[in-house]
């Protein structure tokens, strides 16, 4: 497999956000509006990338019967450096983030990558697809934040752009599913039209 | 009084699966069966209730005192797999039957995010003490246990309908989850 093609497949191929259906509870909780889904998955992606180096570097010092709970240290070591940071440098994301920041730790996306890529391949290779698969869960995220945003309270990125008040219910738990559904059903189709040509 | 209050909203107000957002993993993966979803709920009860004695007690006596507590989210995440590796075990030599039917959901238990939020969410709570975080343990995976059975017994109807192409699978699934909020959310104002 071609460098360039790990690294792109992440974003539409095999989004894990919107084709492996991976890390759907960030992917719902946090995408009330474009910011907190930006954020959140730069969050992830930094924790992915890294945890893929690492495995990538230590996968033949780990015993393969304990390699599950060497894997989780690994990831749960770099969440507590974001938590720490993010609390530190942008607080007003750490609150709007809360809960699911401690919770990068079970997210299915970087366990899933760890266990199926870089614990088989190269560094080069690993971080490669912790960027692509990385970039493409923030893209997810920002999408469903910006959707959300847009239909819940008329703004993008917190700028206004129309009058009057939104359709409440997206920035609600509701509307997190339905605007998921819909981004899910849309993807899959333009998915299924391009492996046809 | 207080006790009841924090049922009903861990049940029903702030649903773990519908509004808080947490364990939809296994939501998605084993709701096609009645039977499977009773089996998976069962098993997170156990588990989210045992986690989140141990992990207060952890914080409380060995965590606060040492002043290590940005060692939190590692120190949670190992105490769960641990504990549902023992659980495991347990189970086994006990009661094989159990065992049998809640085996195969163990393994998944430690990635479901709703273990590591009750923990988490006790322990962030100043007010409760480890009476209120066990009432709030078993309160919150039943409330996810109704959301799951509930969801299970819709997609077993699901079956039967003629979807359009794209909407079939995890679309559909999640606007039932949608809709099921929308329903939930009939509960708000309930807790206070």
């Amino acid at each position: 497999m071609s460098k360039l093609n790990i690294l792109t497949r992440g974003l539409l191929k095999e989004n894990p956000a919107l084709i492996l259906v991976l890390g759907m509870c960030p992917t719902l909780g946090v995408s009330t509006s474009a910011i907190n889904g930006l954020g959140m998955g730069l969050a992830a992606t930094f924790v992915l990338i890294m945890s893929n180096v690492v495995v990538a570097l230590v996968k033949n010092l780990i015993p393969d019967k304990v390699r599950i709970p060497a894997f989780i240290v690994i990831i749960a070591s770099f969440v507590t450096i974001v938590e720490l940071v993010l609390q530190a440098y942008i607080p007003a994301l750490y609150e709007q983030l809360g809960l699911f920041i401690p919770l990068i730790v079970v997210n299915c996306i970087i366990l899933g990558r760890a266990e199926a890529f870089a614990s088989k391949n190269g560094v080069l290779d690993s971080a490669l697809d912790g960027v692509g698969m990385g970039l493409g869960f923030t893209l997810a995220l920002t999408v469903l934040g910006t959707i959300r945003e847009i239909l819940g309270s008329g703004a993008v990125f917190g700028i206004n752009i129309y009058e009057g008040d939104g359709i409440l219910v997206f920035v609600l738990a509701p509307g997190a599913f339905l605007a998921l559904a819909y981004l899910i059903a849309i993807v899959n189709i333009i998915n299924k039209k391009m492996v046809k040509k | 009084m207080e006790y009841i209050l924090i049922i009903i909203s861990a049940i029903f107000v702030n649903n773990v699966v519908l509004s808080r957002f947490l364990g939809i993993c296994p939501f998605m993966g084993v709701s096609n069966k009645v039977s499977t979803a009773l089996g998976m709920s069962g098993a997170v009860t156990f588990v989210i209730v045992i986690a989140t004695i141990v992990t207060y007690l952890v914080q409380v006596y060995i965590l606060v005192p040492l002043k290590i507590d940005y060692l939190q989210t590692i120190t949670f995440i190992l105490i769960i797999a641990s504990l549902v590796q023992m659980v495991e075990i347990i189970l086994k030599k006990l009661s094989p039957p159990l065992y049998q039917a809640l085996g195969i959901f163990l393994p998944l238990i430690t990635t479901n995010c709703a273990v590591l939020g009750v923990a988490i969410l006790v322990v962030q709570n100043k007010a409760w003490g480890i009476l209120e975080g066990v009432v709030f343990a078993t309160a919150t995976s039943l409330g996810f246990g109704l959301a799951l059975i509930i969801f299970a017994g819709i997609r077993e109807q699901l079956e039967l309908i003629k979807l359009p192409k794209g909407m079939r699978g995890v679309p559909i699934a999640f606007i039932v989850a949608g809709i099921l909020a929308l329903a939930f959310m009939g509960f708000a104002g309930l807790d206070k």
